[in-house]
């Protein structure tokens, strides 16, 4: 089953900026597909066409999944509302009747590990627990597919190594299909088992790398030698083109 | 510095501005006694002379007083006005560009025409009593409460809109789950702002419009033509103190509640 297909989508903005170019993807079921690339590649757009945020200029777009969700590069919370409101957002947005838009806000905000942090505001909390407190918000929607543009950019290195633990095991018990956009090479290789490389402007997707090992990963993996190489490969064919 | 008791911490904390006063009072006796020769000491009266003649006679207070009362109803009356138009008009601003492109020239316009300007024209329209002094409360008072309250609406990131967009939000949802919590903070600045002028505006619409009961404002322009200068300086200090005690209701209220609407105390 597939959950998203592009068709040789390209976006030309108002400004005459080609974004895109002929670009053809597919995220199946259980994929979790990584786009790496310059900054400025695209891959952005490439995330917010995908969401409907934007039109495409040309090619076809087709949403399969029955429901979506969006990571935002920052956590995007309303810093008047205390975490756990944040995640009832969405429930109250959609109209979802206000006893089961609490339980499946407080399900996920457990979920994602943030049990004992409910009344506390924005501010009063770390990044790497704004970020939780945000993929809490997109799991409200019980999302098929599961939309992440660069989440952990923000992070510091240890938090984000965490968070990408953290996200692994979230995508395993929920089993949403995931497309991710990142400039990290070694946290698309953990993540995905799809890695897709861009190229620089107008983004083209100009190579497409399996990711073989089984989930859930070990976290030690990223120091095995096969892991390295892949990195490497992924970075040289980011090389030839940008 | 939390070990010295309290009275010594207020006393530290004070002092400056409790000596600056004394200096100011000692340098008005020195005007008064040592500049100004006995004719003309009228101009500037000595301290204890304004205490006793005008804030401590209950006939000469009183009237003060009930100017005051006036004053003060005036200056609420329109800065609740102000509020509500202020507010609104940001609203219906804020929904699409082109409203505000028609709108917000004519805020900027009315806040730069000369009140003086527009005094007959609100005679006419209004009267000269309570009304058109409301009004020039209104006008002086009315333009913070716009700019800060769009300004507020304005501030939600466009990812912030974009979460409203990808779960299908209406426009009235955007407005109060979004746009106008985020302008809470923006609207209670315009409101110090706006509250400071509106005592401005009661004080300047009393003076033009004297139809009716007198405001401090008026009677300020009685005991300058009748050279009452205790009364004079009388009813100036508590205008002073209806626009700083105005003004600090509203710096509180900004403090506390703005403090809690984002679950910390700013500052």
């Amino acid at each position: 089953m597939k959950t998203l297909v592009m068709e040789e989508v390209s976006k030309t903005f108002p400004t005459g900026t080609v974004a895109l170019t002929g670009v053809d993807l597919i995220v199946a079921a259980g994929d979790f597909v990584s786009v790496v690339g310059p900054s400025g590649c695209g891959k952005s757009t490439l995330l917010r066409l995908a969401a409907g945020l934007d039109d495409v200029t040309a090619g076809r777009i087709q949403v399969e999944a029955t429901s979506t969700s969006y990571v935002f590069q920052e956590p995007t919370l309303l810093e008047w509302r205390t975490a756990l409101a944040n995640v009832e957002l969405v429930g109250e947005l959609r109209g979802v009747p206000k006893a089961e838009r609490k339980e499946r806000a407080r399900e996920a905000f457990d979920l994602v590990g943030l049990t004992g942090f409910e009344k506390q505001f924005p501010r009063q909390l770390s990044g790497g627990m704004r970020m939780r407190v945000s993929i809490a918000r997109s799991l409200v929607a019980e999302p098929e597919l599961a939309l992440f543009d660069e989440p952990f950019g923000a992070l510091d290195e240890i938090t984000r190594l965490r968070m990408q633990t953290e996200l692994q095991r979230l995508f395993q018990l929920k089993a949403f299909a995931g497309l991710f956009i990142t400039h990290s090479i070694p946290e698309a290789v953990y993540l995905s088992n799809r890695v897709l490389v861009m190229s620089g402007r107008p983004g083209r997707i100009v190579a497409d790398f399996n990711v073989p090992w089984a989930y859930p990963r070990p976290p030690e993996l990223r120091y095995e030698t096969e892991f390295t190489a892949l990195t490497g490969a992924v970075s040289a064919a980011l090389g030839d083109h940008s | 510095m939390n070990k010295r008791p309290w009275y010594l911490r207020m006393l530290l904390s004070a002092g400056p501005m409790v000596g600056a006063l004394a200096t100011a009072i000692g340098l008005w006796y020195a005007v008064s006694y040592l500049v100004l020769s006995d004719d003309r000491r009228f101009m500037l009266p000595p301290p204890h002379q304004v205490i006793r003649t005008s804030l401590l006679d209950p006939v000469h207070l009183q009237p003060m007083l009930d100017a005051l009362a006036l004053s003060v109803r005036v200056a609420v009356v329109g800065l609740v006005i102000a509020v509500v138009l202020g507010v609104t008009q940001a609203v219906v601003m804020v929904q699409t560009t082109w409203l505000e492109r028609a709108l917000y020239p004519y805020a900027v316009i009315l806040q730069t025409v000369p009140i003086l300007a527009l005094v007959p024209l609100l005679g006419i329209w209004f009267g000269y009593g309570f009304s058109s002094r409301v009004v020039v409360c209104v006008i002086i008072s009315l333009f913070p409460m716009i700019s800060n309250t769009l300004f507020g609406l304005q501030s939600p990131t466009a990812a912030a809109h974009d979460l409203f967009t990808l779960n299908k939000a209406t426009r009235w949802q955007r407005l109060v789950k979004l746009q106008l919590p985020a302008a809470v903070p923006a609207i209670f600045g315009g409101l110090r702002i706006s509250a400071g002028l509106s005592v401005i505006g009661a004080i300047v619409g009393d003076t033009f419009f004297r139809q009716g009961l007198v405001g401090i404002g008026g009677l300020l322009d009685i005991y300058t033509a009748r050279l009452q200068t205790e009364d004079l300086f009388t009813a100036i200090g508590l205008a002073s103190v209806f626009g700083v005690a105005f003004f600090t209701v509203f710096a509180t209220l900004d403090r506390i509640i703005v403090g809690r609407w984002y679950g910390v105390v700013r500052r």
